[in-house]
């Protein structure tokens, strides 16, 4: 094995352009004096002053305040407020609410690590196996929480404490958290740790079982737990194969498109659309789970994204009819490093945890111009003033970018530690001839990570909505108004955890009255009365098709 | 080194003609196969996943123009060339053991024992060359059959499950669900046992850190300056 590896490194091209070989020169000549000195953190007001001037929360005309429902006054992108003032893609009158095609306790909407973790706890808690329904647009498993690279936050650590870890919270949040809910997800942070071991999650460990832990941007101790770059598949494939043996029902390939009420006023389930067969079903459910995930797809101010094909805000399109709150959805998280070049793999993730062992971002000059492990809004505004003072290169496809040097995690730590922590990332380049044990690889942030959204209490229930939970990337109040890396991970667990439990709970002494879909058409009401243009959601899928087909596309049927 | 002019490029766009199921197009060449298809017109139901690499939905064969020869790839990560035939796989049917890892005993015989198929490994290395990980598939194959579980977890740590391997296996094996298993088995029963974890988790049943939480909730409802304070004045200890 080891001699094809040494006959690829001797005959690889590397797969840049003349232009930046001539720019990663320079990157080389800093890299002995960059060794010993890096740019100081800044304080807080510094912080405030490159988030107000180059952060993309902070662009005029980005936003706008919602104008009907529940909603109406709180500030959202563009692309999210689009889809809550929309109209909904069935008439209720079409709907036959009289035959339940699914009738179960527990409804868990999206098969990603919240609804997957949520069903297991449901299941622990007593509710019987053929009482849980897992619904999905795509498969089992597919969700952005597959694709988390870097880590999972938890104070397990001599020198650590879950007091630590809600200090770096709240702060890396602005202070913007809700508090009590920041409370469980660090305190439970190592109990999750400890189911995963008991389910077999292999953790990055020494010899003597002492986790290895890196830091992250705006943590005070190391404290990310990982499995090399893969800790979100390595977690999400070991609960879908748990599911898969406890024979948890699931159906894939069927999206939920409409919450259902009761005459009582409580959500009731859903009603689903089968995007193969593209027929709907009903399920009624005494407690219905939200675990939709985020909204990359919606290529906020256009930018490109690390996010799942399906991540498409569908959760807040359907959560806002039936009268849940949405907050913090004005601030979005741009993860400061996607890549940037080869256009091929646009906006995809480079990890936290490759800054985290010593990579820095430096500019076409082979200048440092930020501390490397900022919190993710400060270091992305850096990398995106650095670019607008033309300190950045340019790819051929007019991708702005600046280097990461990740030839110094080897140099720090060893020959072979990019190899051995970061085959992930290590292949994505090498499928481009890139061999970033030896080049810089060149970054720019990308759109990333939904920082607010459904309001939950510390039960995950949704607030002022009976029979409805949520958790994961599609409730706000956890990371306040910016997420700290390593506790997407912690929070899909925590809180999917928590629905699990308590939806268990909840389901022993709920009922269900008479099936409605009144609220949709009351919020129809509301958007003509407002004069909301005609436009559908939620959208299900992004949609990519070229201009050719779209310009001449037909609904025949 | 600044004042130094580092030329930025932009290339006239070069196109490549392939073949979607049969059907010729022509594709700008920075795309990759999945951006392909939509360019050229399709919309993805089956066959796409995260698009970035960690989820094995895309995993697709394709071949070139006048060669006999199949090639493997990750739709989403591989670049679109010149002559290429190019389609989607929908699904992969596969068998999966059902298990309770609680009740499993992590000796050489389990994997063999739930799937027995593994015996018919033909040492092929059919597997090897289908995956778009660049696994040593065989290799852990034939570590399962000797039942080292260890080898087989490391071996396999990189899977994404797309299944490439049980599709070309003549013997039928499933390969990556033998993988799965063993990596829970190691991960459960081998590896050593995160020790500080566990002595965490006690300390956090006897609510030993309830106390400065609940100080820092009050703190962060009733004074919010104060609780900044002791953020910035808190010790970093990352080095």
């Amino acid at each position: 094995m080891w001699s094809e590896k040494l006959r690829w490194v001797n005959y690889m091209e590397r797969g840049y352009p003349n232009y930046m070989l001539e720019s990663i020169e320079f990157v080389k000549q800093t890299r002995e004096k960059r060794l010993k000195e890096i740019p100081p953190l800044m304080s807080l007001e510094e912080r405030e002053q490159i988030l107000r001037k180059y952060h993309p929360d902070y662009r005029e005309d980005s936003k706008r305040a919602i104008k009907v429902g529940i909603n109406a006054g709180e500030l959202m992108p563009n692309e999210v407020a689009d889809l809550i003032e929309s109209y909904p893609l069935i008439q209720p009158e079409q709907i036959d609410l009289s035959t339940i095609d699914y009738d179960v306790d527990i409804l868990i909407i999206g098969a990603g690590g919240a609804g997957l973790t949520a069903a297991l706890w449901a299941l622990y808690s007593g509710v019987d196996v053929d009482r849980i329904l897992i619904v999905t647009k795509l498969r089992l498993g597919d969700s952005n929480s597959k694709m988390s690279q870097g880590g999972i936050q938890a104070a397990d650590c001599e020198d650590d404490s879950p007091s630590l870890h809600y200090l770096d919270v709240l702060g890396g949040g602005h202070f913007t958290n809700d508090p009590e809910l920041v409370k469980w997800l660090v305190r439970e942070a190592p109990m999750i740790i400890k189911w995963h071991e008991e389910l077999g999650v292999m953790y990055d460990k020494d010899e003597e079982g002492c986790m290895v832990v890196a830091p992250g941007g705006g943590t005070c101790r190391k404290r990310m737990h990982s499995a090399k770059d893969y800790t979100g598949m390595e977690i999400v494939r070991v609960l879908m194969d748990e599911v898969r043996n406890l024979e948890i029902p699931v159906l894939e390939f069927n999206s939920a498109i409409e919450l259902l009420m009761d005459d009582a006023g409580k959500v009731a389930g859903a009603v689903l659309w089968d995007m193969e067969k593209e027929d709907y079903s009903i399920a009624r459910a005494k407690a219905t789970l939200m675990a939709t995930g985020g909204f990359g797809r919606l290529h906020v101010q256009g930018f490109a994204t690390t996010n799942h094909y399906g991540a498409t805000a569908d959760g807040l399109v359907m959560a806002n009819r039936v009268g849940t709150r949405i907050i913090d959805m004005d601030s979005v998280q741009y993860h400061p490093t996607g890549s940037s070049y080869p256009e091929q793999i646009l906006g995809l993730l480079c990890t936290e945890k490759l800054r985290g062992r010593g990579a820095q971002p430096v500019n076409k000059y082979g200048e440092e111009f930020v501390y490397p492990l900022e919190p993710r809004d400060v270091e992305a505004a850096a990398l995106i003033r650095e670019c607008a003072r033309g300190n950045g290169l340019v790819t051929p496809t007019g991708m702005p970018g600046v280097w990461l040097d990740t030839p110094l995690i080897d140099i720090f730590h060893g020959e072979g530690t990019i190899e051995k922590e970061f085959s992930a990332m290590f292949l994505k380049y090498k499928r481009f001839d890139i061999d970033m044990t030896q080049d810089p690889i060149l970054v720019y942030p990308t759109l990333h990570f939904q920082n607010g959204g459904i309001v939950i209490n510390e039960r995950a229930g949704v607030v002022g909505v009976l029979g409805l939970f949520a958790a994961g990337e599609t409730t706000g109040g956890v990371h306040g108004k910016n997420r700290l890396m390593g506790n997407s991970i912690l929070d899909y667990c925590v809180y999917g955890r928590r629905m699990g439990i308590y939806s268990a709970d909840y389901v022993q002494n709920a009922n269900v009255g008479k099936l409605s879909l009144d609220h949709v058409t009351k919020y129809v009401k509301l958007l003509e009365d407002t004069g909301i243009p005609n436009r559908k959601a939620p959208i299900l899928l992004p949609e990519y098709r070229g201009e050719r087909t779209l310009s001449h596309a037909l609904d025949l049927l | 080194m600044r004042g130094v002019n580092l030329e930025e490029k932009t290339e006239t766009e070069k196109m490549v003609r392939v073949y979607i199921m049969g059907r010729e197009f022509e594709v700008p060449a920075t795309l990759n196969i999945v951006k392909a298809f939509e360019y050229a017109g399709y919309r993805f139901i089956r066959g796409i996943g995260c698009r970035g690499g960690y989820c094995g939905a895309c995993a697709t064969v394709y071949r070139f123009k006048d060669d006999y020869r199949l090639n493997f790839a990750l739709a989403c990560q591989k670049a679109v060339e010149d002559g290429m035939y190019l389609t989607i796989l929908p699904f992969v049917p596969a068998e999966k053991a059902k298990y309770d890892l609680n009740k499993l005993k992590p000796r050489g015989t389990v994997l063999l024992e739930l799937y027995p198929e593994i015996a018919r490994c033909v040492a092929c290395n059919t597997c090897t060359k289908a995956c778009p990980q660049e696994l040593e598939v065989m290799d852990y194959v034939q570590a399962a059959i000797r039942g080292d579980i260890e080898e087989v977890a490391n071996l396999s740590f990189d899977c994404i499950q797309c299944g490439l391997c049980a599709m070309r296996c003549p013997a039928e094996i499933v390969p990556y669900n033998v993988g799965q298993l063993a990596r829970r088995l190691y991960g459960k029963y081998i590896a050593p046992q995160a020790k500080l974890t566990y002595e965490r988790v006690e300390e956090i049943h006897a609510c030993v850190f309830d106390e400065e939480l609940d100080n820092y909730i009050e703190l962060a409802k009733e004074d919010i300056e104060q609780l900044k304070k002791i953020y910035v004045e808190r010790e970093i200890k990352v080095g």
